[in-house]
């Protein structure tokens, strides 16, 4: 597989290491949440048959996390982004 | 002319004679040949003994799917088995045999198979061979399997060498025949990047074995003429024997090329490279491959595919049989006997399968003699050219998700929905068995290739050519025939056998393909399937379409292992890390141990030392009593930085870390989300703004990774930024109650005593006047100790001067053991204890686990069962009989309890000889163990006839109190 | 019809055309009292054991393809119980046994092969994990040896004891483990469920799980609606899917393991072999072909194929252990779906629905348990209560805390 790179292009997806569901970006505070929670995020993570939002981390390469949306009927990739924009979209701050 | 078979014309060279072996017999045949044209040049008929029954056979085809002649190439360690004699090249010295037989190839004791045929039918082994149910190892099974298997592997190491390699087109063509070299040149004209690869040793595929015209030329010089312009192209690569074996995402095709198989080998060349070829477009032209028809006895040497015949006839010069018959069910097949005839060869019959005329059988033992046909009459022919139609090779197409259509117009599959992107297949492959349709499939696939990807430059013209189309009627087998009719050759699959899978519920294709184990051979059913599954179709009242198609996986054609494996074997299996004492510790006579990818000194053995126990007591005595000096920088370290770094570590470790002053160290427990302890390692705080922190050695990339996905994923926006320095500094620790003394002998300028440099201080200093370096109070050993850290770069001339000025204070080096005795005696966890599956309750850390602000993994660790008091605790063991060794893995059982899973308490995790104690201990979990001090357990260990009775102590055997190491 | 050398003679003297279909291809009945959704491996011996052991006979398997179609026609074929934890240990240890018995149980030679399986150490820590291993193996009554080198040497000659990047010390041995035919599993229990008035119903797929007031009633098919008192979900690779059917999410992810087959070759590997350094283990088929694999390609998928870097990965492996097969050929390459829980440890469980119950998470684990799960699961869905030796496999594990991790890898499927 390749996967696009959004600062460096096509890249083999050897150099990648696979982390899963980019759903692990929404870490609940664990101050505030309950175990169930905080087992659900960690434990009950999305599966689907088709398209798929997960986290690639480019470890032979910038060092960058990235969300790759693939679709795992096909592998087909259609989008890359910096998981850092990810999450600040998503609301994570500091 | 070399050998009784050979005719006029061909494209080989006859100027040069070369010499082989064939059953240790020399013979002879020509540049040009592949082993198996120079074995029918020289009358052999009987190569090889099929699967099952041991029949004979001979060489079938005149390509890769070659499903009888399957030779052994070369002796010795070179010995390469089930190699196709039909695509192997002849050379100098090629020494082949057969293989796959008991006794000699003409009088294989195993041809009994043969005559038990009727008890051995499909799946006769699923129903028998149950009783008594021990004999299934003892007897049948090896009895079963001796006789199955066909070439046989050496046994030693493979010699030669492989090579991967990388390669980038805008086009890659697969296939160098009439289709593909049209795509080649379209593409090639127009300026794309391509790369033309073909199995083959020449270019050219069908149009070498027919006689067909091109533009006015024979199809031969017109290949020829076609790849001179390709080879004067700049942007066109052209890769001869070179087999595209699979397709795999995102446009990855997965060649191997054979550098050097045609040549017997080259010294210090590797014998095959495995290319990885990248390509935004791939036209597939990889032409059809002929099937037989199911007759009675039609497996018998001498019976081939009529395009082999031609192959033969045409190409290489050689005429198969004396009096060559042919059986058809196409125009295409019966086109054979009049290129026999072209080159004088008697035709002795050709039988229409369209006009009802069919062979019911044969006769000849090992070699065809007569052919029996439809009506009684008899035909003498030693040979019989059979075509059952063409079927295109849709492999490559279906190698992600595609399902090929079926066509009953020319009877074949052709690649049907989802293809891999940017494929095009032209040609043959296609399902376009004209030549001319050929020429302008393959022109347009080129053309319009280069033109997507923006490469503008005329294509250029398509060369006219024959354009008739082959009249094919299916015709699958001959209802006449009572004897035995081969469907797969290799596996020896008949149509009774299809019958039978049907008859017994096997309906499904793959049901079909595992109960009678067709197209599972070495040639994967190449000539096979297409006929298996009109034959089951036929038996199940369903339509070729409706019965549909086994899947077709990579490789195309079989791959070696060494291929895939490359380099990677040996000593570069995975690369080696060397820390930066390994060249004065080679000099040292150390021993040294692989810790993950790191070659660490074990220790470091003096003359007189019976064995590695008396180095390892050394050097922890003398390290306790004296100074010790190792070498600690594989541990990792991470550079954190920024001004939420204090924030930043507070998250990702268990403990809190706000609070650590400048200049001072702390331990941290890093935990996983899930509540598990993850790794530790010591952070020191250079300045406000700045750490330095340690993970263990197995752990360091894996918790880069993790600080990584907390700072980018979590919280993108703190302040702090990680680089991994593990391979900057040069980390030595130094132990011992000299270890003050001799290091203020290295340090420039700065007060070491307890009051100015205390136990868990840090700074940044300099050493041998001016060097930079770190400086660490810490201690693994549990003696006062530091560790110093110096560029990389001066690990080396660092190691010599610390030894240098250790003279004095009788300093010595020491290796990983004496390390993990030292901390064993101080019972702090390492690799056994941190193994994945541990708590930090388990630890007795669990007061370190903050309660007070969120960090990764404190929720879960708070879990019901990670928190139950009957759990396992880390406790010290030692042996009752203080004479005996303890040893790792033993299980822990309560005194009296049955020796079962259900009474398991815990196990014993590290172990060591304690020089000080003068016996030997154990750290290890036992269930509440830390409320069962002084109990005597029983250490299990059946597995090495080593239980005994162990009592329970504390952890920490030596300096509980820790005054050592804060004095 | 009961198979024996007697039948293959007698069917052998009149042309073998008195063999009967192995199984009926019956059409669905309006209701059952359990309906298994998968015609695999564990689906089909669930159904055997239901009927034989437990007396429930209305019983139907939904199979969405061919009987055995899913990883117990893809997978390679391993059988050992040679796990560590109290949790898994016994009920590997259960499935060995009834492998052991298993072609006499079922009258079809599945050639359950007990050559034995040696997992190679190359470190003293390694060693020491294994003598763990090992030694609860014999807590379990699995038996097990730990083998030196020189034991090992007599037993493999073929390794590369000399040149090796990661020196080979010795490996734990257990003589029990080695091989079964796969596809003779899946025909064996079908044939054995399908003569006890099972139905097998291939080419129907499952489209919908009904339900009604927190209670299953039956499901919806391609061939229709099919009430049913107690719907039993067992389809491993696909359990997110069907789950989501009924509105449950899993702690399970869906990878491809790749494995692999050489060219027929005359008898060489002793047993099962895996490589303590690398991602790579090896066995020998009765037909000869060198059947081998390694690692997960590591991110979720669907699709039954795998990519390039595992291929070299496997590859490199089993050139470094053994390089005597640099020149045997890779012949044919494919993948199956896992199931990858997160503690790397599979489910026997009644879901919080009631009448639904869940197999499955078996990871690439699952085709030596199949015996076993069929067991276990047949005993739950006959008494609603788990199996003694499954009861470990509860889906609240996670959250209780109490996750069964033979690897220590925590939470992240593609480490397991």
């Amino acid at each position: 597989m390749l996967i696009n790179h959004p600062l460096l292009g096509p890249r083999d997806a050897a150099e990648f290491v696979y982390l899963g569901d980019a759903a692990l970006i929404d870490r609940p505070d664990g101050m505030s949440a309950s175990v169930e929670e905080m087992h659900e995020y960690l434990h009950l993570r999305d599966n689907p048959a088709g398209e798929h939002q997960e986290l690639w981390y480019h470890e032979q390469g910038d060092r960058s996390w990235l969300v790759v949306t693939r679709n795992t009927l096909t592998h087909e990739i259609t989008n890359v982004e910096l998981a850092r924009d990810m999450a600040r979209a998503r609301g994570r701050s500091r | 002319m070399t050998g009784p078979r050979r005719i006029d014309g061909g494209a080989i060279d006859r100027s040069e004679t070369l010499r082989f072996q064939w059953n240790d017999r020399w013979m002879s045949g020509h540049p040009g040949d592949t082993l198996a044209s120079a074995l029918l040049a020289n009358g052999e008929r009987l190569v090889g003994r099929s699967f099952k029954y041991h029949r004979p056979r001979g060489i079938f085809s005149a390509g890769a799917e070659e499903p009888n002649a399957l030779v052994t190439l070369g002796k010795g360690a070179a010995a390469e088995p089930n190699t196709r004699a039909t695509v192997a090249e002849v050379f100098d010295g090629l020494y082949a045999t057969s293989q796959n037989h008991r006794g000699s190839l003409e009088w294989d004791l195993l041809a009994v198979n043969d005559l038990l045929s009727p008890f051995l039918s499909a799946g006769f082994y699923y129903k028998t061979f149950m009783w008594p149910a021990a004999f299934w190892e003892k007897l049948y099974e090896p009895v079963i399997r001796s006789a199955a298997g066909l070439g046989r592997l050496s046994g030693r190491p493979d010699p030669d060498s492989y090579d991967h390699g990388f390669l980038h087109c805008d086009v890659l063509v697969i296939g160098a025949g009439p289709a593909g070299l049209m795509a080649a040149l379209a593409a090639g004209r127009a300026g794309a990047r391509v790369i033309l690869a073909d199995e083959d040793f020449r270019a050219g595929g069908r149009l070498l074995a027919e006689q067909y015209e091109v533009g006015g030329q024979s199809g031969t010089d017109w290949a020829s003429a076609a790849m001179a312009e390709l080879v004067a192209m700049p942007n066109v690569r052209f890769m001869a024997r070179t087999t595209v074996y699979g397709v795999f995402d995102h446009g990855v095709y997965g060649a191997l090329e054979r550098k050097t198989d045609h040549l017997g080998g080259v010294e210090g060349k590797p014998r095959q490279v495995l290319w990885r070829v990248y390509t935004k477009r791939a036209v597939l032209a990889a032409g059809a491959t002929e099937r037989s028809i199911a007759f009675g006895n039609n497996d018998r040497p001498g019976v081939m595919l009529a395009a082999a015949v031609r192959s033969y006839v045409n190409r290489f010069g050689v005429a198969p049989g004396g009096q060559v018959a042919v059986f058809a069910n196409n125009d295409d097949g019966l086109r054979t006997a009049k290129d026999l005839q072209a080159k004088g060869v008697d035709v002795a019959q050709v039988i229409d399968a369209r006009k009802g005329e069919v062979v019911v059988d044969t006769s000849g033992r090992k070699g065809l003699r007569r052919l029996m046909l439809k009506g009684g009459a008899t035909v003498d022919a030693d040979c019989l050219a059979v075509s059952g139609g063409w079927s295109p090779n849709v492999h490559l197409t279906c190698h992600q998700r595609g399902r090929p259509v079926w066509r009953e117009d020319i009877a074949g599959f052709v690649p049907g929905e989802g293809l891999p992107d940017g494929m095009v297949v032209a040609g043959a492959a296609n399902g376009t068995f004209t030549l001319s349709g050929a020429l302008s499939e393959g022109h347009a696939a080129g053309a319009q290739a280069a033109s997507d990807l923006g490469h503008g430059g005329s294509a250029g013209e398509v060369p006219a050519a024959e354009d008739e189309e082959s009249g094919v009627s299916a015709f699958w087998h001959v209802g006449e025939s009572t004897s035995r009719a081969w469907v797969d050759l290799q596996n020896d699959v008949t149509t009774k056998d299809i019958k039978l899978s049907h008859q017994e519920g096997f309906r499904s294709v793959e049901h079909l393909k595992r109960y009678t184990t067709l197209g599972m051979a070495t040639d994967q059913g190449k000539t096979a399937n297409v006929l298996g599954l009109a034959i089951l179709a036929e038996a199940s009242g369903k339509t070729i379409q409706d019965t549909g198609t086994t899947i077709f996986r990579p490789p195309y054609t079989p791959v070696p292992i060494g291929a895939f494996g490359g380099r990677a074997r040996g000593k570069h299996f995975r690369p080696t890390r060397l820390p930066p004492s390994h060249t004065w510790a080679t000099e040292q006579g150390a021993s040294f141990v692989e810790a993950g990818a790191w070659m660490r000194a074990q220790w470091f053995a003096r003359p007189g030392e019976a064995g590695w126990r008396d180095s390892v007591d050394r050097e922890v005595r003398m390290t306790r009593g004296g100074v010790g000096v190792c070498d600690v920088s594989t541990l990792g370290k991470i550079d954190i930085q920024g001004r939420d770094a204090a924030e930043f570590l507070n998250r990702v470790y268990a403990n809190a870390f706000l609070k650590v002053p400048v200049g001072k160290v702390r331990y941290g427990l890093m935990l996983r989300e899930d509540g598990f302890v993850y790794d530790d390692g010591t952070t020191a705080r250079l300045s406000e703004t700045h750490f330095v922190v340690t993970t263990t050695t197995a752990n360091a990339v894996l918790v880069f990774r993790n600080l990584e996905f907390a700072r980018q994923c979590l919280w993108p926006d703190l302040d702090v930024h990680l680089i991994s320095t593990t391979d900057a500094w040069a980390q030595y620790a130094v132990a011992g109650p000299k270890s003050r003394e001799m290091l203020s002998k290295v340090v420039d300028d700065l007060d070491l005593s307890n009051e100015a440099f205390p136990f868990m201080a840090c700074t940044e200093c300099t050493v041998f006047g001016g060097t930079p370096a770190r400086l660490f109070r810490i201690s693994f050993s549990g003696e006062l100790a530091y560790e110093i850290a110096v560029p990389t770069r001066y690990g080396d001339a660092m190691i010599r001067a610390l030894m240098e000025v250790g003279q004095e204070f009788d300093a010595v080096p020491y290796g990983v053991e004496a390390l993990g005795v030292m901390r064993i005696e101080k019972g702090h966890p390492a690799g056994a204890e941190l193994n994945g599956q541990t708590t930090a309750l388990m630890m007795g850390l669990q007061g370190m686990v903050s309660k007070k602000a969120d960090a990764v993994g404190s929720k879960l660790s708070e879990r019901e069962e990670m928190m139950a008091d009957d759990g396992l605790r880390l406790v010290g063991f030692r042996p009752v009989d203080r004479s005996r060794d303890l040893k790792a893995g033993a299980h822990f059982l309560t005194k009296g309890d049955p020796a079962d899973m259900a009474h398991d308490q815990g196990w014993m995790t590290s172990v060591a000889w304690s020089p000080e104690l003068g016996h030997s201990i154990g750290l290890g979990f036992l269930k509440r163990g830390s409320d069962r001090m002084g109990e005597v357990v029983h250490a299990y260990d059946e597995l090495r006839g080593f239980s005994q009775d162990v009592e329970v102590v504390s952890p920490h055997f030596i300096d509980p109190e820790g005054g050592r190491q804060r004095g | 019809m009961r198979y024996s050398a007697w039948s293959i003679l007698t069917e052998g003297f009149r042309g073998n055309t008195g063999w009967k279909p192995v199984w009926r291809e019956p059409d669905p009945k309006p209701e059952y009292d359990v309906i298994i959704i998968g015609g695999g491996g564990h689906g089909l011996s669930t159904a055997y054991y239901l009927s034989k052991e437990f007396g429930v006979r209305n019983v139907a398997v939904l199979e969405k393809g061919y009987l055995g179609s899913g990883n117990i026609g893809r997978n390679t074929t391993i059988v050992r119980s040679n796990y560590l934890l109290e949790g898994n240990q016994p009920f590997y240890e259960l499935s060995m046994q009834l492998w052991e018995g298993l072609e006499q149980d079922f009258n079809y030679n599945a050639m359950v092969s007990q050559r034995g399986i040696l997992n190679l150490y190359h470190s003293d820590a390694q060693r020491d994990a294994y003598a763990r291993r090992g030694n609860a193996m014999r807590l379990s009554g699995a038996g097990g040896e730990l083998l030196d080198q020189a034991a090992l040497k007599k037993m493999a000659p073929f390794f590369d004891y000399d040149n090796a990047r990661f020196p080979i010390q010795g490996a734990l041995w257990q003589p029990r483990g080695g091989s079964v035919r796969h596809d003779a599993v899946a025909w064996g229990y079908a044939r054995g469920a399908d003569s006890r008035g099972v139905d097998i119903i291939q080419n129907c797929e499952v489209t919908g799980i009904d339900i009604e007031g927190g209670r299953v009633t039956g499901v919806q098919t391609s061939r229709g609606a099919i009430r049913a008192k107690k719907v039993a979900v067992c389809v491993a690779g696909s359990s997110s899917r069907v789950m989501a059917m009924a509105g449950m999410r899993v702690p399970i992810e869906s990878h491809v393991l790749q494995a692999f087959v050489s060219e027929g070759l005359k008898p060489i590997i002793p047993g099962v072999i895996t490589f303590g350094s690398g991602h790579f283990y090896i066995s020998q088929s009765d037909k000869g072909g060198l059947v081998f694999g390694g690692d997960i390609d590591g991110y979720n998928t669907y699709a039954q194929r795998g990519n390039l870097p595992v291929v070299e990965d496997v590859c490199e492996g089993g050139m470094a252990l053994m390089p005597m097969i640099g020149r045997a050929r890779l012949l044919r390459m494919w993948g199956g779906v896992m199931d990858m829980s997160m503690d790397g440890s599979p489910f026997i469980d009644k879901t919080g629905i009631e009448g639904l119950y869940f197999n499955g998470g078996w990871c690439y684990g699952g085709f030596k348990a199949t015996p076993a799960s069929g067991f276990c699961y047949a005993h739950l869905l006959a008494t609603d209560r788990s199996h003694e030796v499954a009861r470990f496999f509860r889906l609240d594990r996670f959250l209780r805390g109490a996750p069964l991790d033979e690897k220590g890898a925590g939470a992240q499927p593609n480490l397991h």
